[in-house]
């Protein structure tokens, strides 16, 4: 004898029975618990008129090294840098809002873009956002950009907590590199020995972090 | 009739692994007893192998989970005179830990009648720790010179132990490895030895919250034991609790007066202590 609980999921119509297939979860629905495809550290060092961001360009999947070509590090519009660390999906969907944001600019075409200070603003309440929708974009994000000469770089991490400072570095990175960084900053550095200690502290990340390939975007 | 040394070598070592206090602890927390938050050194601890000896540096700041308990603890302890080991970890354990094994040590030394090696102090070390499966709460950096060369180990709480040119433990590992990773090579001078390490632990006090206050180097060789206390200083207190005297005169004074203390205060002497003698106590 067909019960009620046959009966869920399906609808009768003239006499014929559909099944919707719906069951009812046993689970809650729930989100991003865990990065699934992730990438390692980035690095960013200002120097005198500019700023420089280094990343592996390893995609790692547990502890495969899956992709080992992905970029991790992104351009907004002509003078601004977003670099990412954490889960690689979610950095894409970062990826496509910020085309949004420099589709709009182009829109409104009144000679003033987003600069890279209103860009670090702008991902910081995005992610606080979905932080407290208990619905994390999985990435510690760095943002670098020159405005007039002046050169800027941010942080903005999974939760929502957002900062600048003159050296930055996510994940192992923070631990390895940044005292090297901060030991190696100074206001004058030239172009030529920010990019010289920057591709030190990758060569130590390297040795150190299990998470890492050779190659550096 | 047994030596003295054999005598506690049996008392020494039972045999298994000896979960007693586990269940006293167990029966403890159930009576209500809260448990005691240890004293860890949340610590930056680092050693290297230079051409002619051995550099074990080590940061002085103690914590018991968020506050400083000791602003200037030793972290450098004695095991033998050729051998010093830097302890991370809780400061009971890496304290008593070596301290146990430095007796253990003095008394083989008495038995075979030679300097203590530096791989005897490393099994002592690593049998103890893993006999207790990682909850005697040690991360080590033994170090130290004897008959066979300078000798650099670390020695982890599970008791498993690394032999490495240069090695650094504690929350402040990392930023002291990064130093290291950088700017290591082989056959340094002692010089280029210790100003290596101070830049290591200097990079673990000024980057990790566990780690702070002033650097303590000590350097094994041939000729001996250099042990430095506090060489380098890099956090100073610039400010004192206690301003400094103001100077007589600083202030300036609108009125003045003078009282005789005869005139409110009668002194008298009887006649015993005019006498220089009287009655004193019986203290026999």
């Amino acid at each position: 004898m067909p019960q009620l609980s046959d009966l869920i999921g399906s609808f009768v119509d003239d006499k014929i029975c559909y099944d919707t297939g719906y069951q009812a979860p046993s689970q809650p629905a729930t989100h991003t618990t865990q990065p699934i495809v992730t990438g390692s550290s980035v690095l960013g060092l200002k120097y005198k008129g500019g700023v420089i961001l280094a990343a592996d360009t390893l995609g790692s999947y547990g502890s495969l090294a899956r992709f080992r070509d992905i970029r991790r590090i992104t351009t907004v519009g002509k003078n601004i840098l977003v670099g990412a660390s954490g889960d690689y999906s979610d950095f894409q969907k970062i990826q496509e809002l910020l085309e949004e944001v420099v589709a709009e600019d182009y829109c409104l075409d009144d000679g003033r873009t987003h600069t890279a200070k209103e860009i670090h603003s702008y991902l910081g309440r995005v992610l606080y956002g979905r932080r407290n929708k208990m619905d994390p974009l999985w990435n510690t994000l760095v943002i670098a950009g020159v405005e007039n000469g002046n050169s800027f770089l941010g942080q903005v991490d999974l939760l929502g907590t957002q900062f600048e400072d003159d050296t930055l570095a996510t994940g192992f990175g923070s631990h390895i590199a940044r005292p090297l960084l901060r030991n190696a900053y100074n206001e004058n550095l030239t172009e030529e020995e920010a990019r010289k200690i920057v591709l030190d502290c990758m060569r130590v990340l390297f040795y150190r972090d299990a998470r890492t390939i050779i190659k550096i975007q | 009739a047994q030596t003295m040394e054999e005598r506690a070598m049996a008392t020494e070592r039972p045999h298994g692994f000896d979960f007693d206090l586990c269940n006293r602890n167990a029966w403890l927390e159930k009576q209500g007893l809260k448990q005691l938050k240890p004293w860890s050194t949340g610590t930056t601890i680092a050693g290297v192998v230079f051409k002619d000896g051995v550099v074990l540096g080590a940061d002085t700041r103690s914590t018991a989970g968020e506050t400083v308990a000791d602003k200037n603890c030793e972290k450098i302890h004695y095991i033998a005179p050729n051998i010093y080991c830097c302890g991370a970890g809780t400061a009971a354990d890496t304290e008593n830990v070596t301290g146990m094994i430095s007796s253990q040590l003095e008394l083989h030394k008495f038995r075979t009648g030679r300097e203590s090696r530096v791989v005897t102090a490393l099994t002592l070390l690593k049998s103890h720790l893993f006999r207790y499966q990682g909850y005697v709460s040690a991360a080590l950096v033994l170090g130290g010179f004897d008959c066979k060369g300078p000798h650099l180990f670390t020695v982890f709480p599970h008791g498993s132990t690394d032999s490495l040119p240069f090695c650094t433990m504690g929350s402040g590992s990392l930023n002291a490895m990064a130093v290291y990773e950088q700017s290591y090579k082989e056959d340094m001078t002692k010089e280029e030895a210790m100003e290596l390490t101070k830049r290591a632990i200097r990079a673990g006090i000024f980057n990790d919250l566990g780690s702070g206050s002033n650097v303590d180097l000590c350097v094994i060789t041939a000729d001996g034991v250099e042990y430095m206390r506090n060489m380098d200083m890099p956090n100073p207190r610039t400010f004192t609790a206690v301003p400094a005297p103001f100077k007589v005169g600083s202030t300036t004074v609108l009125k003045h007066k003078v009282l005789p203390l005869e005139q409110s205060v009668t002194i008298t002497t009887t006649e015993e202590e005019e006498q220089g003698g009287g009655e004193s106590m019986d203290t026999s």
